[in-house]
């Protein structure tokens, strides 16, 4: 069989060229604007962003600008919501809207300043775990695997009758277990990641161990770190309440929602609203911050990709 | 797998150890005593009580013998309540929250499972929204707050329940579902997003492809493997829900475990400390033992350590 030459002519450029292609891929967006995309996408999450800014900004300027303070007592007790208390009055003739937003102060910095202990002892003592491995992993995990077996009443009346009751033991006794979860979750990111192929790239490239931890480790784990973080600070304003109801709350005057809300648990036959107003904002910034986490994990999950 | 088990029961033996020396330590570390909170005894009198119940031993002792008495399940008389041993009392109070616990656990997962199915099959519709706002809700609302408001609404305003006690099932309807929505809440969204992760999978793909109902996948194929996650999440739920919880019993005078739980350790009861302590982490170690061995069984892809590799 004889092949006939292949005409050159036939194969000529009709335009366009290479550059042109580039053209017609979508565009290339990084992980974090893509990420951002679509939790901008989840309106559940855009409410809950919504919700904190609004808790966040009242608590800031209410206690600032009311004519009263929160442990003024005007005298008038046990007084339904009015034009004058717009949340009513306490058994002391205490606000309650002034309380609630002086409260806020007080829950969300707990919520906030024991979230971030927990995520620095969590990150360190899960990094350091998974990295090292071996025996000094299975230590620490097990100290863990103690500390979340003890019953956390008993440490915490412990800790709290040692120390006088307030905002900074309150803290210490949230942190005290709560950091395991994030280091359990952090430990299990870089044992996932530490053996993946492009960290054994890196190292065959003579990365050393920081800028392993620096460039891979922990951009990798950014998300389930945030997530958990999210998820840990309505975890603590949820762990207040519950110890304020147990009377180990911060003490008065001042007011945290949990103490309100327990103390109107109390006296919800007779005074509703004085359950009824720390608990709507309990539960709506606790709602909202699951909703931003949740929102988070799933913009974040690859799986999710569309 | 018998050998597996065999490892298992060692570990549980072990942790429970561990469990009973730092309550042991946590507990004397505490100021106060049992008889602090009782009118000013004459020195005398404490001094006899100290001694009947051999708080005036050395540590060390005192250590021995709470061991052998956690080793023997013999956790001796209340040291606030006179002549009611420990083991009565949660003899006498634990059938109350394992019945309670029974029916929060029910209402939690049918419902969770029933909510996190629907929000997957309608992903990012109007049903997945709703089923996921419960669920928050149902996280997001602290237990006393939810029992507080339960009561006020259905039971003293409407008057469709009893307000409190413990006298037959209708008693236990609103107390189960105050203790059962933060679960409820929980598995509904383990089972959405394992729900989600499924129903990318070739083998539902291939079940629609084939023509079958999006329910009739659901409940043939996708949900089974789904669940599993649910699963694991049944042990420290089953431990935590049927030893009673605290406030819910509280708020429903409900005469249940969860009161001496918390009551024996702001009175320093020191031996009903340690006979809840120890009977707690025994339910939690088995559930989870249990749950493990369960997952073996339901998912053959998991093999149990130590068992051989076939």
């Amino acid at each position: 069989m004889t092949q006939q030459p292949l005409d050159q002519d036939l194969f000529k450029v009709v335009g366009g060229s290479d550059k042109d292609s580039d053209a017609l891929a979508a565009k290339s967006v990084s992980f974090w604007k893509e990420v951002s995309l679509r939790f901008s996408q989840n309106k559940l999450a855009l409410g809950g962003i919504f919700i904190l800014i609004i808790v966040v900004l009242m608590a800031l300027i209410v206690p600032e600008v009311s004519q009263y303070k929160y442990s003024d007592q005007s005298g008038v007790y046990n007084a339904p919501p009015s034009a004058q208390f717009w949340f009513g009055t306490d058994e002391l003739g205490r606000d309650i809207f002034v309380r609630v937003w002086a409260g806020a102060r007080i829950s969300l910095l707990i919520g906030v300043v024991a979230a971030l202990i927990d995520l620095i002892i969590g990150v360190v003592w899960g990094s350091i775990s998974g990295l090292v491995g071996g025996r000094v992993d299975n230590i620490m995990m097990r100290i863990a695997d103690v500390l979340t077996a003890v019953p956390y009443l008993l440490v915490v009346i412990v800790l709290l009758v040692v120390m006088e009751p307030g905002i900074i033991p309150m803290i210490i006794a949230l942190s005290i277990t709560g950091w395991i979860n994030m280091a359990r979750i952090v430990r299990g990111e870089v044992l996932s990641i530490k053996n993946q192929e492009y960290v054994l790239a890196a190292r065959t490239l003579g990365a050393n161990t920081w800028h392993l931890i620096l460039k891979h480790l922990v951009p990798n784990a950014l998300g389930a770190i945030l997530v958990t973080m999210t998820l840990t600070i309505p975890q603590a304003i949820f762990t207040e309440a519950f110890l304020s109801y147990l009377g180990l709350g911060v003490p008065a005057p001042q007011a945290s929602w949990g103490t309100m809300a327990s103390d109107g648990a109390k006296a919800i036959a007779d005074y509703p609203w004085r359950l009824f107003f720390p608990a709507i904002f309990i539960s709506l910034t606790i709602f909202a911050f699951n909703a931003v986490g949740d929102g988070l994990r799933d913009a974040l999950d690859p799986k999710l990709r569309k | 797998m018998f050998k597996y088990i065999l490892k298992r029961l060692g570990y549980m033996l072990l942790a429970l150890f561990v469990i009973v020396t730092v309550t042991f330590f946590l507990m004397r570390l505490a100021p106060g005593s049992p008889f602090a909170s009782e009118r000013n005894f004459p020195p005398a009198i404490e001094e006899k009580l100290n001694e009947t119940y051999g708080l005036n031993n050395p540590w060390y002792i005192q250590y021995k013998d709470y061991l052998i008495d956690a080793a023997t399940f013999n956790f001796g008389e209340s040291m606030k309540y006179k002549a009611r041993s420990t083991n009565d009392m949660i003899a006498e109070s634990f059938p109350v929250s394992l019945t309670l616990g029974i029916e929060a656990m029910l209402i939690a997962i049918g419902m969770g499972v029933l909510l996190g199915v629907i929000s997957a099959l309608y992903h990012n519709k109007f049903p997945d929204y709703a089923a996921t706002i419960i669920a928050v809700l149902g996280i997001s609302v602290p237990s006393f707050i939810l029992a507080s408001v339960m009561q006020y609404f259905l039971a003293y305003k409407l008057d469709l329940f009893p307000t409190a006690g413990w006298n037959g099932f209708i008693y236990s309807i609103l107390p189960a579902f105050a203790i059962a929505l933060a679960h409820m809440g929980f598995i509904a969204k383990l089972t959405r997003s394992s729900m989600l992760e499924q129903s990318n999978s070739d083998y539902v793909k291939m079940a629609r492809a084939k023509g079958l109902g999006k329910w009739k996948v659901v409940f043939k194929h996708s949900l089974r493997n789904a669940l599993l996650p649910v699963v694991t999440y049944l042990g420290p739920l089953t431990a935590g829900v049927v030893t009673g919880s605290f406030i819910v019993e509280q708020i429903f005078a409900i005469p249940g475990l969860g009161k001496h739980f918390v009551q024996s350790i702001t009175n320093r009861d020191y031996t009903v400390i340690m006979g809840t302590t120890v009977f707690y982490s025994i339910i939690l170690l088995f559930t989870v033992f249990i749950v493990d061995i369960l997952y073996s069984i339901i998912d053959p892809r998991i093999k149990l350590k130590g068992e051989k590799k076939s």
